[in-house]
Order: structure tokens, then sequence, then C-alpha cells
């Protein structure tokens, strides 16, 4: 099993406040990793620094073979320029809580920008990936709607559609559901758990419990800026070892 | 529910009778000032239609359009310059920007002008490579006029401009680094046209107040419509007359530049205005004059 993302000893903190204090963590190529704690426990600050939104302050983060943000020359770290980080970030795809559709591209645009972009794709090419993209997540005849016409549920898959179309080796969900009315919350789940069995790697900071349950190969427990425990779901859900990870089950599942 | 739709009751409307006399009043008081500038025989209405197309006058207008489209493009350009400068990561950068916006704005425009106009006194000549010219073949009046309201103008667009970059959500930006945009395409394909929305309708006001400032630079005589209408009242003496065409050739500028500002703002609302895309004649309305109804939306 090859690991697709490593951290060791990972520390964050900001001016005083220290929000990440060593985390070791590891998530499998092809799996899906659900990140749950409380708020505040560092679960998004972790997410963002795997694809270099947050710069970490010590400890090693890695990301297939490549160190997040740096590289390695004859023994020494150089810090990479903003140009190699975003051809790495290209790589990685990300959707946010607060969708962050591009509000004065269609829907259709906001697919196929960042191919043609970034990637060098023809215009033709990116408008056939991002079409078939649309579709995929249900979207097909919304090509042409700006992201204020749609509601949360469908800007939060034209989101997921447009991670998809830069074809990333890894996918960082950052509470992808949380901004959602209850309704919606559905169709965006379900579009990740097609994702999941096609074998996507995924890393998953949720507060939907049921999702992490069913779809999630490993659940890691995060509080107070460290990973209290991780295991696989049912081991967590029935017999979570910590004090910490039973007081949150508790606290949750009774509503 | 159903019983009190059945019989409609029929309901009275307040009525304003403060507003009806104010209203009144104000009419009033238009129309007799109309009628004192109508029938007043000092004015030689005569006069003001002579010159309102007479050549001397057309070549102010033309002058006066000039000096207001390259100093708001000098202006809107410089003003991005100094707009990214001030949010560089570069403090030296920062500090000059910031210098020049504060220098600008605090000395009076009339006074660049007067200063622009006078800069051979201390540079007599410009030397570059080699290569000398005396400094008032170059600083014209024109040349002067177009140096200070460019330069002025710049410190102005760039608060415009910085203002617009900082009220785009930080999402935006994040968004567009986490697709593996460099921080330039993330700069003019995500957050500078999403900023224009929040930049072009002061930037529409600068350019109406920059139509209207440009008679400050009558004091060099840089041959704007101002300057134009005082020569020829020094000669014939009908001050008002004339100052009454300049008057009208400003109103109609500003005018049309309302109705352009208008449809700018409209076509930069894309995406954001729900439904409503058809032009009626009540927008060309509102366009055209600076009324600005406060629309109302159901809820």
């Amino acid at each position: 099993m090859t690991e697709a993302v490593i951290a060791r000893d990972v520390r964050k903190a900001y001016g005083s406040t220290e929000v990440l204090k060593g985390i070791d963590f590891s998530a499998a190529a092809g799996e899906v990793t659900c990140i749950i704690g409380p708020s505040g426990g560092g679960k998004s600050t972790f997410l963002r620094c795997i694809n270099h939104l947050e710069r970490i302050d010590s400890g090693t983060l890695q990301v297939g073979d490549e160190l997040v943000g740096y590289e390695r020359r004859r023994g020494v770290l150089h810090e990479l320029r903003e140009r190699q980080i975003a051809a790495r970030r290209a790589k990685i795809g990300m959707v946010f809580q607060s969708f962050n559709l591009f509000p004065h591209m269609t829907a259709l645009r906001n697919v196929m920008d960042a191919p043609v972009r970034v990637l060098g794709l023809s215009k033709v090419e990116a408008r056939d990936r991002a079409l078939t993209l649309l579709a995929r997540v249900g979207l097909a005849g919304k090509e042409g709607n700006y992201p204020q016409q749609l509601s949360g549920g469908q800007q939060q898959r034209v989101a997921i559609a447009r991670a998809l179309a830069m074809r990333p080796e890894l996918m960082l969900f950052d509470e992808p559901t949380s901004a959602l009315d209850p309704e919606l919350v559905g169709e965006v789940l379900e579009v990740m758990k097609d994702l999941a069995s096609e074998g996507m790697t995924m890393i998953v900071v949720t507060h939907e419990m049921g999702f992490a349950r069913t779809v999630a190969d490993q659940v890691v427990f995060m509080a107070d800026g460290v990973v209290q425990e991780h295991g696989s779901p049912a081991d967590f859900f029935t017999a979570p070892r910590t004090d910490r990870a039973r007081d949150f089950l508790g606290k949750t599942i009774s509503h | 529910m159903s019983e009190a739709t059945a019989t409609p009751e029929r309901v009275v409307p307040v009525r304003h009778w403060g507003r009806l006399a104010a209203g009144v009043l104000a009419a009033l008081a238009l129309a007799a000032l109309l009628w004192f500038f109508a029938t007043n025989d000092n004015i030689r209405w005569s006069a003001v239609g002579r010159y309102l197309f007479g050549p001397t006058v057309l070549e102010g207008v033309w002058v006066t359009l000039q000096l207001t489209v390259l100093s708001m493009v000098i202006g809107v350009v410089l003003g991005v310059v100094l707009a990214v400068m001030r949010q560089s990561k570069n403090g030296v950068l920062r500090w000059v920007a910031g210098l020049y916006v504060w220098f600008f704005r605090g000395t009076p425009v009339l006074v660049q002008i007067v200063f622009w106009f006078n800069i051979a006194l201390f540079v007599p000549t410009i030397t570059i490579g080699g290569f000398s010219v005396s400094t008032n073949t170059i600083v014209t009046s024109f040349g002067a006029a177009l140096l200070a309201l460019a330069l002025n103008e710049a410190a102005y667009m760039a608060e415009i401009i910085r203002a617009g970059i900082t009220s785009i959500d930080r999402g935006q930006a994040e968004a567009a680094s986490a697709l593996g945009y460099t921080p330039l395409q993330t700069m003019t394909h995500i957050v500078l046209p999403q900023a224009l929305r929040v930049i072009v309708p002061p930037t529409g006001n600068e350019t109406i107040n920059m139509l209207k400032t440009t008679s400050l630079v009558s004091v060099v005589a840089a041959q704007d419509l101002l300057t134009r209408v005082q020569e020829i009242s020094a000669r014939n003496y009908l001050v008002i007359e004339l100052l009454i065409v300049a008057s009208i050739w400003y109103i109609a500028l500003t005018t049309v530049a309302s109705v352009g500002q208008y449809y700018l703002e409209r076509r930069l609302s894309r995406g954001y205005a729900r439904g409503r895309k058809r032009l009626t004649a009540g927008d060309l309305l509102r366009g055209l004059l600076p009324i600005r109804t406060t629309e109302r939306r159901p809820s």
C-alpha cells in the first residue's frame, strides 16, 4: 500500500496560538480518509497545509514522494518558487466549504478555465472535458448558468467538477457540506461516494458521521491540534480508544 | 384566509399634504428661475447660439476631451501599478506607493498644474543619454496640464483600485491558487475582473469630475474649452454668454459620460443580477438622468 500523504510532527502556530501541535498522519493512495473532530481542533488548517495554502512551521509533510513547499537538493531544503508551488497544487484538487466558484464565469467556464490556463489544454478539449464532468455530477443543461443562479448543492457539485477537470492525483474536501441546507447535503455526498468508488484518493474533513462510517477506509480523529486516534470506521465508531473520542462521539450521536 | 380574499376591502392611502405643498413650491421656484434667465435683457441669447458651435469653441471642446481621456487613461494605468505596489510583499514598494498617494492627494491640483507649468525654472534642460532638450519644448502648457491631471488622478485611482481588490473575498484567490493559477494569473483572471464591478462606478465618477477639473488648466492657458471662451469674451465682453456656452458643453459631455457609465455598469453586473436582461425605455432614462432610484425587489 503506497502512501499518498505522509505527515511527521507537523506544527503550525498563528502568533502565539499553536493550532497544529505535532501531527502524525498518513493517507493511503486510492483510499478515503475522513478527518473528524471538534471545531478548532486543527482539521481544516492541516488540510490547507497539504496543498500549501498554509505554510507549516516545522515537521515534514509529503504528498506522493514530493515535500510540500520545499525541495531537497544535496541534503539541503530549498523553498519552492511560486510557480513551482502552483505546478504542484495543480495536481491536488480542493473543494471548499464556501464553494468559492468564480462568480463572473458560467458553470462551464468555471470548470474549463484552469485546464486551459494552467494545463495548456485546447479550448475544445477543455470544453469536452468540462461538459463530461458536469454531466457526471448531474448538472447537464446547467453549463450556461452563473453560480448565483444555482443552488448551494449545485454550486458545490460544479466546484467538484472544477477540481476534477485538473485530473488530480488527490482530492481534498474541506467541510464540503457544512454550508448547505440540510436537504441539499445528500446530492453532494452522492457525488463524493461515486468518486470514492472509482478509487480516487480523498481526504475529507467532515461533520457527516454517516458518510465517514459508510464511505471512509480510515477515520482520523483530530482534537486540540493532534491526531488523537485513527483506525477503520468500524473500530472507531464502535470502540473508540480515547476518552476524547468517546466524549465527542457521545455528543454528536445524541442529537 | 380564504374569506378575507373573497371580498377585497377598499383601502384609503395616506395623503401626504406636506409633500404635495413642497413639490408645488419647488416647481414654482424652478419656473421663476427659468423665466428670469429667459427674459433677462442683459443676456444676449443670440450670441450664445452663435458661439456654441463656433470653430474656436469646438477646438476648445476637443482639447478638453483629449485632456480628460488621456489623463484618465494614464491615471488608471499608473493607479493599477500603484495599487499592486501597495499590496506588494516588498516593503519599499509599499512605502513608495504610499508616499506617492499621500503627496498627490495632499496638494491641490491647481498648485500641481502651476508647478508643472513652471518646471523649467529649476529643470531648464532634460538630458537623456547625452541627448539634451529644453524642458519648455516638452512641457508645453498642454503637457504641463496633462502631467498634473494624470499624476494627480493616479493617486485617487490607486485608492479606488486598491479598495476594489481588497473587496474580493480571499476564498477566490485561494480557489485559484488551489487550481494551480500563478499569483499573476490569479490577479489578472480572477481578482481584477471581479474587482472591476467595484472599481468602475467610482472611476466613472472620476471621469465626470475630470471633465470639469480640466477647466482648471485655463490658468496656464492650455487651450481647453474654458481658456478658449475666455479668450473670446476678453475681446467682446460677452462674459456671461460665453460662460453659458461653456456650461452647455460641459453639461452635455458629462451627460454623455453618465450614459456610458450606466451601460458599462450594466454589462459588468453579468452573473450578479438575477433575471431582468432586456433593456427598457425606463432604463435608458435612468441612465440619461442622474436619478438613481433604489431598486425595489420583492423579498
